[in-house]
């Protein structure tokens, strides 16, 4: 079994662990990076198939394909799932796997704490897709407007799941966050100094400082909205003084950083992918290092120009427009220093290279209509319409997921000891990138000539056919490119071209290792003296790869398995579950004895070191 | 310097820092936007209640079911004790990781004992003045100053116990003599979130109970 082999290292060899208990048991960064990966990417392709019936719905004029409360509830956890279970998570996989190794760590700051993070994370996806089981999907939008989801307007459990699920979803952030935080300050290897960490490992940082600020925000905002709809407090509520533009502020204070969270490891992916593929360092390091950060800090004061509809006046217009503007320098610089890093490169077309590419073209696309909406006056006609829905797309899927996928592609080889198959990475990029321009460009015109959001037809006088038929043909052929993603990570898995150490010429870190790494990461640990650690390794030894290490790793001593992690993450399930049934006290007290115990147990569980 | 031998993580962190003691600097960094969050939350609702009772002035009110003329809800000379022993607790708490950290066992239990009595006392004294308040008429639901007052103190109140029962552990841990001033840094996490909790307090007392 899993545990007794750890408890003998040091007098003989690992043993191979395996089976389910070996999982959930584990504190490896890897293994729990692949947790996320895989979890993770099955929400995504849930919130696509809601995707795809949304579009379906959308094919004809006064379809009937779905009912107006179905199609609430399929947006509103379309945009849920996308945010909170694929997006994030799938940038939480490569922070696991990726930050400890580009950093030249063993293992995060708290391998215990990283399990319980994944654990709460599966179970906080689980309740709010149980949902759908008993006919109560959340409906009111993932931005949950007050009064909508007020007890008179969403009487039924809908809402509640909703709450719910971002409460739990919200503890698994920030757990996450003080450990990844705490990684990067306190865990570099000797030499690793903060202007020489890979740019992912900053954009990384980055996004932990923003999950640390703005997630307490949207926690009071649930607590408060819980308490409208358990207790009948008037937080939210008209006819008690309460007022519904609060919930606004509070959602967009969080809901804007959280873009940014959703964005600046997508950043930091192809600051990776680009260096590496044009043969060249990243252009202007340091400014892309500050660059970010000042997006991030931007990103605070600009949450506002969600809200210019709501009637704020001239002079809080006027501020939150002109910040939001300001955020367009700092993302200009990012864009001229990834041209300015591939210009003049000795180019390897290879997948994660398209998909990089395809980033940067879509990404000033989607930045660009930002620009336009930050202006009040422009704002006002376009929000509400497809516009903003064309908009966030752009950012989100032609930024966001084109990222994520390139460094799919890029880092699959490590993860998984075997290549991804290029010619399908070739087809399934051209088939994303025609699907997605099919499915999302469109609906600019379609905004600007007044389609609104959020609602589940149109009629065929009102001239929006031709348009919304081209989108869900688009839709199609987009859905279709993430089958022949998952084929290729299928079949590569099974019979893929086995992946050397370093497949790609890489300049950081983890290319040093065997792929898949050996679970001690690195035998020796490494000595960093400058930016593209790895390539200048290799550079000082005539381009060849570094001596293996002196000494096996065989005796490194791990820190032991722990089924405490997933323990507390059931408490915790508990506990909310008990205030999702209407503050059911024997269960919320159940939940709350049980999470207590569990960190008490886990506080005076050996660690193995 | 090669692992081959004996440990898992490098001894040495890039800060020099306990990576633990980041973590609880971290951890109270992202606290404060809770607080503050809440904090807003009752400065927006501020005299925007429709019905009393009121917190610094007389009005009118539901209770009993008629309506009738309720006192002010505050009684300061209470609540002015209580956020003394809180703080003071917080002093106690120092001594105690001084105790900890020179090996000397009877300073670290007497004065830990203290900190831990402290801080019951400030949770038995909110118990008592929340009770003592909603017979005065303010329920959580009434109005808005008793939803955001409830919802405010009640979370600081949360994190009060919370530390009680972190320190409480931290005590039984001292008497079975398993606090060496080798593992003084397990007393020192608990008192700097100890520390934090009394720091909230310091903001909430004046802008809930004094500002008018």
């Amino acid at each position: 079994m899993a545990t007794t082999a750890l408890g003998h290292a040091g007098t003989h060899a690992y043993a191979q662990k395996t089976g389910l208990w070996s999982w959930i048991t584990t504190v490896d960064h890897k293994r729990i990076g692949i947790l996320y990966g895989v979890t993770a990417f099955i929400f995504f392709l849930l919130g696509g198939l809601e995707a795809l019936l949304l579009r379906w719905q959308l094919g004809a004029p006064d379809r009937t394909f779905l009912s107006p409360e179905v199609y609430n509830q399929l947006f509103t956890m379309h945009g849920t799932t996308m945010i909170f279970l694929g997006v994030m998570p799938l940038s939480a996989m490569f922070f696991n796997y990726f930050i400890p190794l580009q950093i030249g760590a063993r293992d995060v700051a708290f391998p215990r704490l990283n399990a319980f993070s994944y654990w709460v994370f599966l179970f906080g996806g689980l309740l709010l897709n149980s949902s759908f089981l008993v006919n109560a999907a959340p409906n009111a939008g993932w931005f949950g407007y007050a009064n909508l989801t007020s007890t008179q307007y969403s009487p039924g459990l809908n809402v509640d799941f909703w709450i719910i699920g971002l409460q739990i979803l919200g503890i698994a952030s920030l757990a996450a966050a003080v450990n990844f935080f705490t990684t990067v300050v306190n865990l570099r290897a000797p030499g690793m100094k903060l202007m020489r960490m890979p740019m992912f490992v900053w954009m990384s940082f980055i996004t932990q400082v923003l999950l640390l600020l703005a997630f307490p925000v949207i926690t009071v905002a649930l607590v408060l909205l819980m308490f409208d709809r358990q207790f009948g407090t008037h937080f939210f509520v008209p006819s008690g003084g309460g007022d519904p533009v609060l919930w606004q502020h509070l959602f967009w204070i969080f809901g804007h950083p959280e873009v940014y969270i959703l964005i600046l490891p997508a950043f930091g992916i192809v600051s990776e992918v680009l260096p590496v593929f044009s043969r060249k360092p990243l252009f202007g390091y340091a400014a892309m290092v500050f660059s970010g950060a000042f997006i991030a800090f931007l990103g605070f004061g600009v949450w506002s120009h969600h809200m210019f509809s709501t009637g704020m006046g001239p002079i809080a217009d006027t501020v939150f427009s002109l910040a939001t503007m300001l955020i367009a320098i700092p993302t200009g610089v990012k864009i001229f220093n990834w041209i300015g890093t591939v210009w003049g490169g000795s180019i390897q077309m290879k997948t994660p290279m398209y998909f990089a590419l395809g980033f940067i073209a879509m990404f000033i696309i989607g930045g660009l209509s930002g620009v336009m909406h930050a202006s009040p006056p422009a704002d006002l006609q376009q929000t509400d319409s497809y516009f903003i829905v064309a908009h966030f797309h752009y950012v989100l899927f032609g930024g966001s997921i084109f990222a994520l996928t390139a460094g799919a592609y890029y880092w699959f080889p490590k993860m998984a000891g075997r290549m991804l198959d290029e010619t399908l990475g070739k087809i399934h990029f051209w088939l994303m990138f025609i699907g997605f321009n099919l499915t999302f460009a469109p609906m600019h015109i379609l905004g600007l000539h007044g389609m609104p959001r959020r609602v589940y037809t149109y009629s065929a006088e009102s001239g929006f056919t031709f348009w919304n038929q081209i989108e869900t043909a688009g839709s199609m052929i987009l859905g279709f490119s993430f089958l022949i993603f998952t084929w290729n990570l299928i079949r590569s898995l099974r019979s893929g071209a086995v992946a050397p150490a370093d497949p790609w010429n890489g300049a950081t870190l983890e290319w040093a290792i065997p792929s898949p790494p050996q679970e001690w990461n690195f035998a020796e640990e490494p000595r960093v003296d400058s930016r593209d650690a790895f390539w200048e390794m290799k550079r000082a030894r005539g381009g060849a790869m570094p001596e293996p290490p002196h000494v096996s790793g065989q005796g490194i001593h791990l820190p032991n398995p722990s089924y405490w992690p997933i323990v507390t993450a059931l408490g915790i399930l508990v506990f909310f579950v008990g205030l999702l049934l209407h503050v059911h006290v024997p269960t919320v007290l159940a939940g709350g004895a049980l999470t207590l115990f569990a960190i008490l147990s886990w506080a005076f569980e050996p660690t193995g070191h | 310097m090669a692992h081959d031998t004996a440990h898992a993580m490098p001894v040495e962190t890039s800060t020099g820092l306990d990576t633990r003691k980041v973590a609880i600097w971290t951890f109270i960094g992202s606290e404060c936007l809770f607080f503050a969050t809440l904090i807003s939350n009752y400065l927006v609702y501020k005299g925007k209640s429709l019905v009393g009772p009121l917190p610094h002035s007389e009005s009118q009110c539901m209770l009993h079911g008629q309506m009738t003329t309720c006192e002010p809800i505050f009684e300061i000379p209470l609540v002015t004790f209580g956020t003394a022993v809180l703080l003071f607790s917080s002093f106690f708490v120092v001594m105690a990781l001084n105790g900890a950290q020179r090996g000397n066992r009877k300073q670290l239990i007497t004065w830990l004992t203290a900190t831990v009595l402290g801080g019951m006392f400030f949770v038995g004294m909110q118990v008592y003045e929340f009770s003592h308040f909603y017979h005065k008429g303010l329920g959580f639901t009434t109005n808005l100053f008793g939803s955001t007052f409830y919802t405010l103190t009640g979370f600081h109140g949360t994190h009060v116990t919370v530390g009680v029962i972190w320190l409480a552990t931290m005590l039984v841990l001292a008497i079975r003599g398993k606090v060496p001033p080798a593992k003084a840094l397990n007393l020192e996490l608990a008192a700097l979130y100890w520390h934090f909790v009394d720091v909230v307090w310091i903001v909430i007392f004046p802008v809930v109970y004094l500002m008018r």
